[in-house]
């Protein structure tokens, strides 16, 4: 049995095919999940009840919506581009869930441990932009078109102080493995180890910068319902309109499981004496998406130029500064070596 | 040389404001829903809540409504139509008595109007239909309505009195 997994081409391929079923399935599920906890949130602070009828207290509710996406009519603009109209949304899923592959959700509990995890993560999410310009594009409309511009605008701002926030975790890792990352962060003094402390500053950058990188509001103008009704997902229904809520959905979680790795030591346990485990990942997981939840009910949408000065003005030389900082920290080991922890993990 | 507002500028890269926010979301998110459950339960009405038509009977059993058509005068939508001819026993009654409710605006004009308190508007708000038909009340429906709904509209019309 072992022989027929590990050296029959059938069989490893089968293995990784169930390696892949056993990250992605459980990840749709909970997404179902997450969509529902999100709307119930967001419901409970503008004191409304949110979904409550489908199922018990409404948890089926994401259910039922899959349903109903399905079942509707798909709908094709007459100028539209039918090949790329019908790739974007498509593009938008498969991107979102290929950056899956390299996130450890436990020690050693990775489907791919490579050593690049951390730059295929951004070059994969990279990519994601191109299911949303290619949809707006696509979709021969305006708002759509409207829509794609914005979006890609936004994500390729945000993505360049994304991509100077992980060089200072990098820095300090001395490795671009996600394991190592946090290998990095284990220690004696549990949560005062992991690097949300050190690099605070840039815990909350990252944060509002996948925000905008997932479209999530504040920085939601690509959707910007009250001016381009949804933008680059007007054209859109049923199924491909669904493939583009769950990439969306499986970019927000993705961005969660990032800084709980990144900032939040992964399966590490906050407390020293207590087990790691995969618990702590999802906990953390769950904690920042409660965040991302909260900030969508208490935020108000930024206007254009707001948005795009945040980005190249505010964010692009903080973080940037911050990479220098990191540098020289970890370099001349300042702070007790806080800045330096590659003896400990890569 | 303009001046520079630090507390401005500590706000702002404290997220002072965004730390406000979410300290008031949470408030918010503990405290008890605004909305009701509707279907299952049901908003205070008053007892001048203008709803569903209805044609209201004595304790006999006798209608109310003398065809006077002061409604159907009165009616700024037009919406309701009376026939009427002797019956039998020499009374005057509406041999026809029709509301388009399609047409009704729920000004309440109709029953301010009647003379008996024949026509009143109920506390019944809930009766849609699925096709337009359905909303041309006729006499019969009407009728049924006042039969169905009379114990509220008699204690509405009670609770209102004192205010006419």
């Amino acid at each position: 049995m072992a022989d027929f997994f590990f050296n029959t081409t059938l069989g490893v391929i089968l293995l990784i095919v169930g390696q892949i079923l056993l990250v992605v399935v459980p990840l749709l599920v909970a997404l179902a999940f997450l969509m529902y906890a999100d709307r119930k949130i967001w419901a409970s602070v503008q004191l409304r009840r949110g979904p409550n009828v489908v199922g018990v207290y409404g948890l089926l509710q994401s259910f039922a919506d899959f349903g109903k996406y399905i079942v509707k009519e798909i709908v094709v603009p007459a100028g539209a581009d039918r090949a790329v109209f019908f790739l974007a949304p498509m593009i938008s899923l498969v991107m979102a869930l290929v950056a899956w592959a390299v996130i450890p959700f436990n020690d050693g509990w990775v489907l791919s441990n490579i050593n690049v995890a951390i730059l295929y993560v951004f070059a994969v999410s990279s990519l994601e932009v191109y299911g949303v310009i290619m949809g707006g594009w696509a979709s021969n409309s305006k708002y759509p078109f409207l829509g794609s511009l914005r979006s890609a605008a936004q994500m390729i701002s945000y993505e360049v102080s994304l991509g100077l926030i992980i060089i200072g975790i990098i820095l300090s890792t001395g490795s671009m493995n996600f394991s190592n990352i946090v290998y990095a962060q284990d220690g004696n003094f549990g949560l005062l180890n992991w690097y949300w402390l050190p690099h605070f500053p840039m815990l909350i950058l990252f944060f509002i910068s996948s925000l905008a990188e997932t479209n999530r509001p504040p920085f939601d103008l690509p959707e910007a319902e009250s001016e381009l009704v949804a933008g680059y997902q007007v054209e859109y229904s049923s199924t491909p309109f669904l493939l583009f809520m769950i990439g969306e959905l499986v970019a927000v979680v993705l961005m969660c499981a990032l800084i709980s790795l990144m900032f939040f030591g992964g399966w590490l346990s906050p407390i020293p004496g207590l087990p790691d485990g995969i618990f702590w990942m999802i906990a953390k997981m769950g904690l920042v998406f409660f965040c991302f939840s909260m900030v969508k009910a208490i935020t108000p949408r930024y206007r254009y130029d707001q948005l795009m000065r945040l980005g190249w003005k505010v964010f692009l030389p903080f973080s940037l500064a911050w990479v220098v900082f990191v540098a020289f920290a970890a370099k001349f080991e300042w702070f007790w070596g806080v800045y330096a922890r590659w003896g400990m993990g890569g | 040389m303009a001046q520079t507002d630090y507390t401005r500028h500590a706000k702002y890269w404290l997220l002072y404001d965004f730390y406000l926010g979410f300290r008031l979301g949470l408030k918010y998110m503990l405290k008890p829903k605004a909305t009701i459950n509707y279907p299952h339960e049901k908003g205070p009405l008053s007892p001048r809540f203008r709803g569903e038509h209805a044609l209201r009977r004595y304790a006999s059993g006798e209608e109310r409504c003398i065809a006077c058509k002061l409604c159907e005068a009165v009616c700024p939508a037009q919406a309701i139509t009376i026939d009427a001819e002797p019956r039998e026993d020499g009374s005057r009654r509406t041999t026809r008595y029709d509301i388009d409710m399609t047409k009704c605006i729920y000004c309440g004009f109709c029953q301010e109007a009647c003379p008996v308190d024949a026509i009143v508007e109920g506390p019944n708000f809930e009766f849609s239909t699925e096709t337009r038909e359905e909303l041309y009340y006729d006499k019969a429906k009407l009728l049924d309505n006042g039969d169905r709904w009379e114990a509220e509209i008699a204690r509405n019309l009670e609770m209102d009195a004192p205010y006419r």
